[in-house]
């Protein structure tokens, strides 16, 4: 079998198939430019396909819609389109200096070399520090999505969630509409992070939701059987005395999100570390362009934040990238409306913590590292 | 386990395969990553770890963690939240990092 | 505190509740939304135009109350789940809500099911009136259920199905 392909030749160049990916194509394509999309799942949609809740924002970002729906929308949309070639269970592997991205689908090494890259791979779960926290059973709640939402099995039967934002939020009543028992969402901030509206509905459903408490243990031998929670004092220590212990099969990891940047350090990208963002990110102006020219970057890549910015985020660099190779039509246009919108559904109070960490991001404070 | 209903997903019955998990046949769906149909089996313990033989789950399910590395037709280090079901595979928890030179 | 317990205070309650005169008028709408987040899709699911139109996204959602005829197109459009609709002329002694209820399975019209309030707490029994099945996949089913009247701001879920 051939196992290399020689350099394929593209105008734009997609990493990710999600929401930011998905409509980088999209602008990037209706601009006159010639696509490729690639993204190691077997299918579009990225994280959407398993998002069952209704989304927020405004109608063009499909608001009231649920993401699977909106998934299976885009990707019909990118899929069917004739200058978009789509590449699923391609992996990206590296970006070489000069400037060709090497892919492997199907266990054959392909090389593509584009005029311009948008790299929009997503982020990925973060991690907890406790004893025991390596036990099966003990999940990301995007791992718990993934497992109910698209494969139609459930994680286990007895549920403690850690981390009241958003995901920890959707996910518990995700778990209680499979039928999943949530004995309690435990948050280590004083207050619930996510929107009010997604505790209130957790909160109908008689689930508790414990804000200054983290975990202080898993028990289990071979899989997990227990975990101890307990109140943290304003120095994030944990209380002797305040311990809670709940039976529980599954412990689900809701802290939170660290964009997948590894192409962008490796295509020598600036970076900075912005707590707000995420973690790491490369620095990028509004076009959502890097410090490497011919390189964009959109999505939970270029700072953790909901799908409905994603998606914009991921409309203005397809749209930059191909007005950078002198294509676009009324591309301007658009990009000042796709602009307009994602300023608006940053404006809010929801929107503040993205605000501080672009600012800090462009700022002159920002240390390159 | 499975779930029969949802109030917003359809999860129809489709016909099962036979694969084997430490030479012991199971039953899944042909296409599904190894991992949920190991977790509709109930096996939710799918490696040990190399220095301390921790037992080790899943933890991402999108191919991001490598925490659920096992021996799949006697090739180790396989992602099994991403590789897919096929009829005959047969299944082992890995123990330690795997030997790549036994796969060739 | 809502930011703390992820339940309304009395005084955000009274900011939602509409007079003594209004209630004892018919049906209305009742939006548990306290919160400014990016959100506008009551204004599109309303037929009666009684969502005031939204200058900023993140505003609050503002109802005319006027022109609400407690319809209910709110409730399964939200994608907080945040709307209720009251009416407290149902019958002398009975409120009827709208509940939106995403859950398998659906109550059958007819039957008693347990009256939970915001906490989930059983606070009483009462009676399924009707129930509209969700007409696509992106709308939450509305249950229609009876409650003592001196619960209708009380309940807010259903349970024991």
């Amino acid at each position: 079998m051939e196992r290399v392909i020689s350099v394929r030749h593209t105008d734009v160049l997609v990493i990710g198939g999600g929401p930011a990916g998905l409509n980088a194509a999209m602008a990037a394509v209706d601009c006159g430019a010639e696509v490729t999309l690639v993204d190691s799942a077997d299918r579009l949609g990225g994280q959407l396909v398993k998002q069952t809740h209704k989304f927020f924002g405004s109608k063009r970002e499909h608001a009231g819609t649920r993401g699977i729906e909106i998934a299976a929308t885009l990707a019909e949309k990118v899929g069917s389109h004739p200058r978009i070639r789509t590449m699923l269970r391609s992996e990206a592997l590296g970006y070489y200096p000069d400037g060709v991205v090497a892919l492997e689908q199907d266990e054959k090494w392909i090389k593509i070399k584009p005029k311009r890259l948008v790299v929009a791979t997503g982020a990925s779960e973060k991690f907890l520090a406790f004893p025991n926290n390596d036990l099966p059973g003990i999940y990301g709640a995007g791992a718990v999505q993934t497992l109910m939402n698209v494969y139609g099995v459930v994680p286990g039967k007895r549920v403690v969630m850690v981390g009241a934002g958003n995901i920890g939020l959707i996910v518990s009543y995700q778990l209680r509409q499979a039928g999943v028992e949530v004995a309690a969402v435990v948050e280590a901030m004083p207050q619930i992070g996510g929107y009010a509206v997604h505790a209130s509905k957790i909160r109908r459903l008689g689930i508790p939701i414990l804000v200054s408490h983290s975990v202080k243990e898993a028990i289990g031998r071979e899989q997990l059987e227990k975990v101890v929670v307990w109140k943290l004092d304003q120095n994030w220590q944990g209380i002797p005395g305040t311990e809670i212990e709940f039976e529980a099969d599954v412990l689900c990891l809701a802290v939170g999100l660290s964009p997948t940047v590894d192409l962008l350090w490796q295509a020598g990208c600036r970076m900075a570390y912005v707590p707000e963002l995420g973690g790491h990110v490369p620095w990028y102006d509004e076009n959502q362009r890097t410090s490497v020219e011919t390189i964009y970057v959109a999505g939970d890549a270029a700072g953790v934040e909901e799908a409905s910015s994603a998606m914009l985020t991921g409309r203005i660099a397809g749209l930059s990238a191909a007005m950078s190779l002198g294509l676009g039509g009324d591309g301007a246009a658009q990009l000042e409306v796709a602009r307009k919108e994602l300023a608006a559904l940053r404006a809010g109070p929801a929107g503040e913590k993205i605000r501080a960490g672009l600012a800090k991001l462009r700022g002159s404070g920002v240390v390159a590292c | 386990m499975r779930i029969k209903h949802h109030p917003i997903l359809d999860f129809p019955e489709k016909p099962k395969v036979t694969f084997f998990f430490e030479g012991q046949p199971l039953e899944g769906y042909e296409g599904e990553p190894i991992a949920a149909a190991l977790h509709a089996a109930g096996i939710r313990v799918l490696r040990y770890s190399p220095e301390l033989h921790r037992p080790r789950g899943f933890f991402c399910a999108i191919g991001n963690c490598s925490s659920c590395l096992m021996e799949v037709d006697g090739v180790p280090n396989v992602r099994v939240c991403m590789e897919k079901l096929r009829a005959g595979m047969q299944v082992r928890r890995q123990r330690g990092k795997g030997d790549i030179r036994a796969t060739h | 505190m809502l930011k703390k317990t992820g339940i309304p205070e009395e005084e955000e309650l009274k900011l939602v509740l509409p007079d003594d005169a209004r209630r004892k008028r018919g049906p209305f709408a009742v939006f548990e939304c306290f919160e400014r987040i990016p959100c506008n899709p009551c204004y599109d699911a309303c037929p009666m135009h009684a969502v005031m139109p939204f200058e900023d996204i993140n505003d609050l959602p503002r109802l005319d109350l006027d022109r609400c005829n407690g319809c209910g197109n709110c409730v399964a459009q939200c994608p907080g789940l945040a709307v209720f609709v009251v009416d407290e002329t149902y019958s002398e002694d009975e409120a009827l809500l709208k509940l939106p209820y995403e859950f398998v399975p659906l109550p059958l019209a007819g039957s008693e099911v347990d009256l939970l309030d915001r906490e989930g707490k059983k606070v009483g029994r009462g009676k399924v009136v009707r129930v509209q099945k969700a007409r696509h996949r992106t709308a939450t089913p509305v249950v229609w259920v009876t409650v003592p009247k001196h619960l209708s701001m009380v309940v807010r879920n259903i349970g024991g199905i």
